[in-house]
């Protein structure tokens, strides 16, 4: 019965933590994956063959290697202005991580406060952090980035912005209800009882109790986050076309899918390991960290 | 002395999940028909799974190591699954312990009571409403007609548990196997539900294993007992027999700890810790032997 | 009903307010480099947007309540008008998806219950779990890869061939081409379908599916299914008749939201297939800078979201015997 009044995220120890994460298969392959992007985005201009943006006309829609009119060099072949895939898709991977890792930390952040807000206080903070959800939900979230992106004006600055514009809510509501399931439990009202401060109680007793779903969440956003990318890309209002993003190539790879399908293919495999990848590791995290799935 | 209806030989089964832990020890018990014979002990000492593997339901974390369950002389544990299927549901049936969970909510009570009827006996959609009416008044269910056309949540528990031994007694089995059928109801309506359960089992001459863990229930119904500790056969007898004169410490003091099924008023008195340590030795001398 | 209704004028007033602060003046995108001040003047004073911002909202508002949602500044024809000839394909493309995703679903869901612990059982999962990972954007590109260029079986793009499409009454293509019993232009509009639904419908079908897989698996261990398979029921009677209709509860709540995120994923994937419905407008309009476009779609998106959900709690009632007969 005591432990019952014990806050779990306490009763915890790190390295039970430690073990459970590594002892994941999801997490290891997740986690593995986003450390070998976070490695190519920090050395892309090393291992890239070539310059993402030179182009030449002479060597456009050059197919991969191994097919017909294949060019040495060139191992996935080269765009309609004959840059090199390879090397945008390489480089585009920095573009994807900068908005994974900004873009779904500001959204945590901000549906985290008003969540825990709306979940620990209730009242009108609920009930006006709620209204302001559903109004949100009932915007198609793609047309409004695409409107946001329009008012902002286009850039890195803009996509980052409409995604945590956005996505806020997918962290607010689930750490409102999360909030109001650990708000009833005992070892809230034992905090209570002691004399804590209400603050104290939702930062301290609360919080590390809402962390685990919390960075799963987080993980699943990055997946996300990637993909609206893609998207604004693909519409033509994330970046210049000059810079490698995978929605920008794969936008590229759609209009001229017919005379070079590794254009569209390959940023495509990418941006699909990607979303896979950060899906395992937020299921994985939730898996192991839970302690109620705990097994 | 008529031959068993259900005869188990030397039934001995373990649990896969907790490291091939003993479920049952070597049971043996025989049924006559028409008999009511009841399965005590508490959470855990193999009624449940004795029951379980009469009505060929046990689950798959447990395995049988060894013995038989005969019923007419046919081995329930070595049937192929389509003589099994032909058996169970029409004659042996189930009375389940909970009516809650035991009545589909989505579908009509006429439904449920009558595809079994249709399923087993081949009767035709008329045929077996008029047998489902008819059955229902024989548990004194008041306005057939209307219950027929409730969903399950229109009626209360006690209704529902009627329902359910309506559908056991329906297909006319030879062996109804009740699970602890007045558990989850209120004390008033456990009297009313054991009566029509003795009521029903002796208009039919249908034999019934009764499995609860109350000594008293025992007392209202049974014929025969077998009391189990942790799935070994502690003491086995006539009802009367049994409660008269009980022959183990263990049976005595389960009889003392009561609600007395002679003296309800009694206080209780709990089964002293050292039977229990006595039981626990005698079955792992037992199982060096 | 109240809160729906406060949350579509939440959506109105916050839209109206995002538009506004648009940078690009939408009248000199439109008009000729020759045009004089006084001929913009005379622009800005058709579209109001010479007035204050509160004017124009007060404005706005109450010709929106009167079906009046104004013109479009690109198409230059009525905004009510334009929706209504779009809307009625991006809900027949909707409806075919959400039906192809829950019945796809709802199949796998049934056939994973009756295959539990069996080694089919992992493969099932293991292809769920991908189907969950994969958004509709990446699922909408591969098929264009697959079944559009490596083995091109479908048309890439549009709602129908125009060479052979008749002229049709209502905007409800694939409706009236049923009705009327024309089967080869039923046949087009479907194989121009097949792609988007696939797209749009797959992560529904792999939610479906994960979520009634459960419900299934609980209600399978209930006493009253046991009491059926003592019956003699067989397995997939016992999960169609005993356990589904009491496992739907939670699918059909998940489907009703999981629809309203389907919706607005047909903004990209229409866009991906050129299929001319609103969403496809919608992008079109916002780079247009055609405000009043903006605001009618946009809104119609919101009430549309707001009648699935009133629709979904109304279904859940109706479909729960408990409450239904209460």
């Amino acid at each position: 019965m005591a432990d019952a009044a014990l806050s779990p995220a306490f009763s915890r120890a790190g390295g039970k933590t430690l073990r459970a994460l590594l002892g994941e298969p999801r997490v290891l392959f997740g986690g593995g994956f986003v450390l070998l992007m976070i490695a190519i985005a920090l050395l892309a201009p090393v291992i890239a063959p070539k310059d993402p943006l030179e182009q030449d006309l002479m060597l456009g829609t050059l197919p991969p290697a191994g097919f017909d009119g294949a060019e040495a060099g060139y191992l996935l072949g080269t765009d309609d202005l004959g840059r090199d895939v390879l090397s945008r898709i390489l480089h585009g991977t920095r573009i994807a991580l900068i908005v994974a890792f900004v873009a779904a930390s500001l959204s945590a952040l901000i549906g985290t406060a008003l969540g825990l807000a709306a979940g620990f206080y209730r009242g009108w903070t609920d009930r006006i952090v709620s209204r302001l959800v559903d109004i949100w939900m009932s915007f198609p979230p793609v047309l409004l980035s695409v409107l946001l992106v329009a008012v902002f004006g286009p850039g890195l600055h803009s996509v980052i912005a409409a995604i945590v514009i956005i996505d806020w809510t997918r962290f607010c509501r689930v750490v409102r209800a999360e909030t109001i399931r650990q708000a009833g439990l005992d070892y809230v009202t034992a905090a209570e009882t002691v004399g804590f401060s209400r603050p104290h109680i939702l930062l301290r007793e609360i919080l590390p109790n809402v962390v685990p779903i919390l960075l799963a969440l987080v993980s699943l956003e990055m997946g996300i986050a990637v993909t609206v990318e893609a998207i604004l890309s693909f519409v033509g209002l994330s970046l210049s076309s000059d810079t490698p993003t995978w929605g920008g190539m794969i936008a590229q790879g759609r209009q001229i899918v017919y005379q070079g399908w590794w254009v569209l293919v390959f940023p495509l495999i990418a941006l699909f390991s990607t979303v896979l990848a950060f899906n395992q590791l937020g299921n994985g995290l939730r898996l192991a960290l839970d302690p109620v799935m705990r097994r | 002395m008529t031959s068993p209806l259900l005869s188990i030989k030397a039934l001995s089964a373990v649990s896969t999940r907790e490291a091939h832990q003993p479920v049952l020890r070597a049971v043996s018990l025989d049924l006559r028909p028409g008999e009511v014979h009841g399965l005590v002990g508490e959470s855990g000492a193999g009624k449940s799974t004795i029951a379980k593997a009469v009505l060929g339901i046990l689950p798959r974390t447990v395995k049988v190591t060894g013995g038989s369950v005969r019923f007419e002389e046919r081995d329930l544990l070595t049937l192929p699954p389509r003589a099994l299927r032909d058996i169970m549901g029409r004659e042996i049936t189930l009375i389940p312990q909970d009516p809650q969970t035991a009545l589909n909510p989505s579908r009509r009570i006429e439904g449920q009571l009558t595809d079994g009827l249709r399923l087993r006996l081949g009767l035709s959609a008329a045929a077996a409403r008029a047998r489902a009416l008819a059955l229902l008044e024989e548990v004194q269910i008041r306005d057939p007609e209307r219950v027929l056309a409730s969903y399950p949540h229109q009626l209360s528990g006690g209704m529902r548990q009627r329902i359910l031994i309506a559908a056991a007694f329906a297909p006319g089995p030879k062996l109804v196997v009740a699970d602890e059928p007045t558990t989850a109801l209120d004390v008033t309506v456990q009297k009313e539900i054991l009566r029509l359960i003795r009521r029903m089992q002796r208009a039919h001459d249908t034999a019934v294993i009764f499995v609860t863990h109350d000594l008293g229930v025992v007392a209202k119904i049974c014929d025969s007992v077998t009391l189990l500790y942790a799935g070994k056969v502690i003491e086995a007898g006539t009802t009367a027999a049994m409660l008269e004169r009980p022959a183990h410490p263990y049976t005595r003091a389960l009889i003392a700890a009561g609600p007395r099924y002679d003296r309800p008023e009694a206080s209780l008195t709990p089964v002293p810790d050292a039977i229990f340590r006595q039981l626990r030795q005698d079955i792992e001398q037992t199982e060096r032997a | 009903m109240l809160t729906a209704f406060v949350t579509l004028i939440g959506v109105a007033i916050v839209i109206f307010c995002l538009l506004r602060i648009v940078p690009g003046d939408p009248v000199a995108m439109m008009i000729s480099p020759s045009a004089t001040p006084a001929d913009i003047a005379a622009l800005r004073a058709r579209y109001g947007l010479d007035l204050g911002l509160f004017q124009q909202f007060v404005i706005w508002f109450k010709a929106v309540t009167a079906g009046d949602f104004g013109a479009s500044i690109s198409l230059r024809r009525d905004v009510v008008e334009l929706i209504g000839e779009r809307l009625p394909a991006t809900l027949e493309l909707a409806f075919a998806a959400l039906v192809f995703g829950v019945l796809a679903g709802g199949t796998i869901a049934v056939i994973t219950t009756l295959l539990r612990r069996t080694p089919l059982e992992a493969v099932f999962e293991f292809l769920n779990g991908l189907f969950l990972a994969v958004p509709d954007f990446v699922w909408a590109l591969a098929l264009v890869l697959v079944l559009g260029v490596a083995f091109p079986v479908l048309p890439l793009s549009g709602r129908l061939d125009p060479a052979s499409a008749p002229a049709f009454v209502t905007p409800f293509y694939l409706l009236e081409s049923l009705v009327r019993l024309d089967f080869a232009t039923f046949s087009d509009l479907v194989a121009h379908m097949v792609m988007p639904v696939l797209a749009l419908g797959l992560p529904l079908a792999a939610i479906v599916a994960r979520i009634l897989k459960e419900s299934l698996l609980e209600a399978m261990g209930q006493d009253y299914v046991l009491l059926a398979r003592l019956k003699g029921m067989s397995p997939l009677r016992l999960v169609l008749q005993e356990a589904l209709r009491n496992a739907v509860g939670p699918t059909l709540t998940l489907t009703g939201v999981q629809f309203t995120f389907m919706i607005g994923g047909t903004v990209i994937i229409e866009r991906i297939f050129a299929y001319p419905g609103l969403g496809n407008m919608a992008i079109d309009a916002v780079i247009n800078r055609d405000l009043p476009l903006i605001q009618g779609i946009v809104l119609i998106f919101g009430a549309l979201f707001i009648l699935i959900n009133i629709a979904t709690d109304a279904l859940a009632v109706l479909l729960d015997p408990r409450q239904a007969h209460g």
